[in-house]
């Protein structure tokens, strides 16, 4: 497939700067996530590179040849909306077959058949082809559009929240899917989303986009356990991470409104005041823990419980595993993970 | 406060049954949640209680008096809706006094009322702001304080959080069930999305096609299912249902791989049900890989969800996917062979006839 290439893209609609200055590669067979909430510029990233807009300045190449001055049908992607966008009047086999009927493309009919009913296999749809697009379930039209989209093969697929309109086990369930499709075919994927566990389970690397910039790039990983801002911090992971106003007093990070005290870490240029960011997980109740608090709230979730604790006026989150035999108003102890915390300064950039 | 009882409440309209005969008791103090997908007749459940919606058969009570053909504003119960419905053109002040000024209470205690709700939600800072000039949370908060000056009998929420961004989401869940814990206000919260059920519900109530799946509390629904609705519906993922046939003290999958029916299940299986279909049912966190494990998979993709992974794999000859909650830092190949267990205190059996769990004759 293709490796893309995002320089220095700017884009402004009327004075309001939607787009400052991105730049991002995706690698050829990569699944990439844009991150972000509303108004981030997600989309807008997404329909300039189709061609559906046109960027103000910087440069947008694939395998190294600039696509800026090519129609949207001359640069050969594929793009799957959040709406479904499939021909109602034709039943699935030919919502499928019509990229592949394309003047463009002229793909002989039995050659059609063969990737029809291989993609719809794919998808689950195969019982499905006769069926008129009108009257099949949300999921299953999305599960045609996507197929709509990898009947050809395209240099990039982009992808526009497309599972956003489906409900919550539906959508589990083609994340998964989707996924294992794009590893299995190797096509170069840009993923648009608001959803950070779909950012977060689908993509080799996310950028997490704000504001119209580029906050962070890196693997769901490097997001997870070092974002380079608060507003990362908070993005990702279910519960919140945990962000703490703190101070470097007598030899320790205080925390203020608490009495928890922390050891100062080996970084250059800890500032006066901080903003600790620790993960639910990191937080462990034991018997024997350093720290002491009330069970403030339990909400059992199943597989886990959040656990609030209350230390002095500072609530923490925490995590254990099924469901706590805790009450409300409870003492417990607990220890804090000191070498997986965050540091960030007042601005909300991280340290070190 | 209130005790709300529905004994063979349903509802049509026209042809379509929108709620099927039930019964359900909440009790006074009690938060009871109503989940189901869309289209189940949880909000037509919860709009008959408010007395919005008429009864086709049955009867509502409120502390034991008949209010099923009583007007909504003579229920004292309040409602809280998704959408936040305040008046755009009064402050969030005039908003929270409203309905105590259209029962005309005198000025001195809705002032008095006003201050104390506020301060509860610890919202005293914004009172002179219009909605508009209101985040969507405080915007909620705002409507939560509304509902709650009044001291109506009974709270009745409808997706209350379903508009507000994930942050906000759990940040606003918190606080409803803290202010739960703190009021003891009987409650009745409609939602759709069962990690909210789980974390907030003393009681859940698990609707689907205008029928009551289950009632149970939140470790009940979530390790006892009734059925195999409720055995994929609560979790996230569902319980894993594997199908198989039973064949004396196994269950053949349909990869040929046989699992032996751990011994304090055998007395469910003695009797008919030799040759019969089930499912075997297990949580993510129950599967256990290991190389001398007896089900045979083959690796499908691992999702990254921070705090831990989940390895997705797929059973061989099925298109049944397997979900396994494993540790961070474990990589498996995509298409790579792979064994696994289940743990045995965390298995169920359905009939996949019916979809109803079999019961264990011990306590699990």
């Amino acid at each position: 497939m293709t490796k893309v290439i995002i320089k220095n893209v700017v884009k402004r609609f009327k004075g309001v700067t939607a787009l400052n200055d991105i730049s991002f590669d995706i690698n050829d067979g990569e699944f990439f996530v844009l991150l972000g909430p509303t108004g981030a510029g997600k989309t807008t990233t997404l329909r300039i590179i189709a061609g559906l807009e046109t960027l103000d300045s910087g440069d947008i190449t694939f395998d190294g040849g600039s696509i800026n001055h090519l129609s949207p049908a001359e640069r050969d992607v594929a793009f799957v909306f959040q709406q479904y966008s499939l021909y109602p009047m034709l039943n699935v086999y030919d919502n499928l077959a019509s990229p592949l009927r394309s003047p463009m493309r002229k793909v002989p009919e039995g050659e059609i058949e063969r990737i029809v009913k291989g993609v719809a296999e794919k998808l689950h749809i195969g019982h499905l082809l006769d069926r008129k697009s009108s009257v099949l379930s949300g999921g299953e039209m999305q599960r045609v559009a996507i197929g709509r989209a990898i009947v050809r093969c395209p240099r990039l697929f982009l992808m526009d929240e497309p599972l956003s309109n489906l409900d919550a086990k539906l959508r589990e369930e083609l994340r998964v899917e989707l996924k294992y499709i794009q590893k299995t075919q190797d096509s170069t994927t840009l993923f648009v989303t608001h959803d950070q566990i779909e950012a977060m389970t689908m993509a080799d690397r996310v950028a997490v986009l704000n504001e119209g910039k580029i906050l962070q790039i890196g693997t769901p990983e490097d997001i997870y356990d070092r974002p380079a801002t608060t507003f990362v911090a908070q993005l990702v992971g279910t519960p919140q991470i945990n962000l703490i106003p703190s101070v470097v007093e007598d030899g320790g990070i205080i925390i203020k409104r608490s009495n928890l005290k922390l050891s100062i870490p080996q970084l250059k240029d800890i500032p006066y005041n901080l903003i600790l960011g620790i993960r639910p997980e990191d937080i462990h109740i034991k018997d024997n823990g350093r720290f002491r608090g009330e069970i403030d709230l339990l909400e059992p979730l199943g597989v886990e419980t959040i656990l609030h604790i209350r230390v002095g006026e500072v609530v923490l989150l925490s995590i254990e595993a099924g469901l706590a035999k805790r009450a409300i108003g409870e003492t417990v102890q607990f220890d804090i993970k000191e070498d997986r915390i965050n540091y960030f300064d007042m601005n909300g950039f991280r340290i070190g | 406060m209130a005790n709300i009882e529905l004994i063979q409440v349903e509802k049509k309209f026209g042809d379509f049954h929108a709620v099927k005969p039930m019964d359900l008791t909440i009790k006074d103090g009690e938060f009871v949640v109503l989940l189901g997908p869309s289209g189940c007749g949880k909000t037509t459940t919860l709009r008959m209680i408010a007395g919005l919606e008429t009864v086709t058969s049955g009867e509502i009570l409120l502390n034991g008096k008949n209010i099923t053909h009583q007007p909504a504003r003579e229920r004292d119960i309040a409602f809280v809706f998704q959408f936040f419905a305040l008046y755009p053109h009064m402050t969030a002040r005039e908003n929270i006094a409203f309905p105590l000024q259209a029962q005309r209470v005198p000025k001195d205690i809705i002032a008095r009322r006003v201050k104390e709700v506020t301060k509860l939600l610890e919202i005293e800072y914004l009172l002179h702001l219009r909605p508009g000039a209101l985040s969507s949370g405080d915007q909620q908060r705002v409507a939560l304080a509304r509902a709650l000056v009044r001291k109506p009998q009974a709270f009745l929420m409808d997706e209350p959080l379903g508009a507000l961004d994930a942050e906000f989401r759990e940040t606003m869940r918190a606080e409803i069930k803290k202010l739960h814990i703190r009021e003891n206000a009987t409650t009745l919260y409609v939602t759709h999305d069962q990690i909210e059920a789980m974390a907030m519900g003393d009681k859940i109530v698990v609707m689907s096609a205008a029928v009551i799946q289950q009632v149970g509390t939140p470790a009940e629904v979530y390790h006892n299912p009734a059925n195999t609705f409720v055995a994929k519906f609560i979790g996230s993922p569902g319980m894993n249902l594997l199908p198989g046939i039973v064949q004396s003290d196994k269950i053949i999958l349909p990869n040929g791989d046989s699992y032996l029916i751990p011994q304090q299940w055998g007395p469910v299986f003695m009797n008919g049900w030799n040759g019969k279909k089930v499912y075997i049912g297990f949580r993510p966190e129950a599967l256990i890989i290991d190389k001398q494990g007896c089900i045979n998979a083959t690796v499908y993709s691992e999702d990254m969800h921070g705090s831990h992974v989940m390895l997705n794999m797929g059973i061989n000859d099925t298109q049944e996917i397997v979900h396994g909650r494993i540790e961070r830092g474990v990589y498996y190949a995509i298409n790579a062979p792979i064994c696994f267990n289940i743990r045995e205190d965390m298995v169920r059996f359905f009939d996949a006839e019916t979809g109803n769990a079999l019961k264990a004759e011990v306590k699990l």
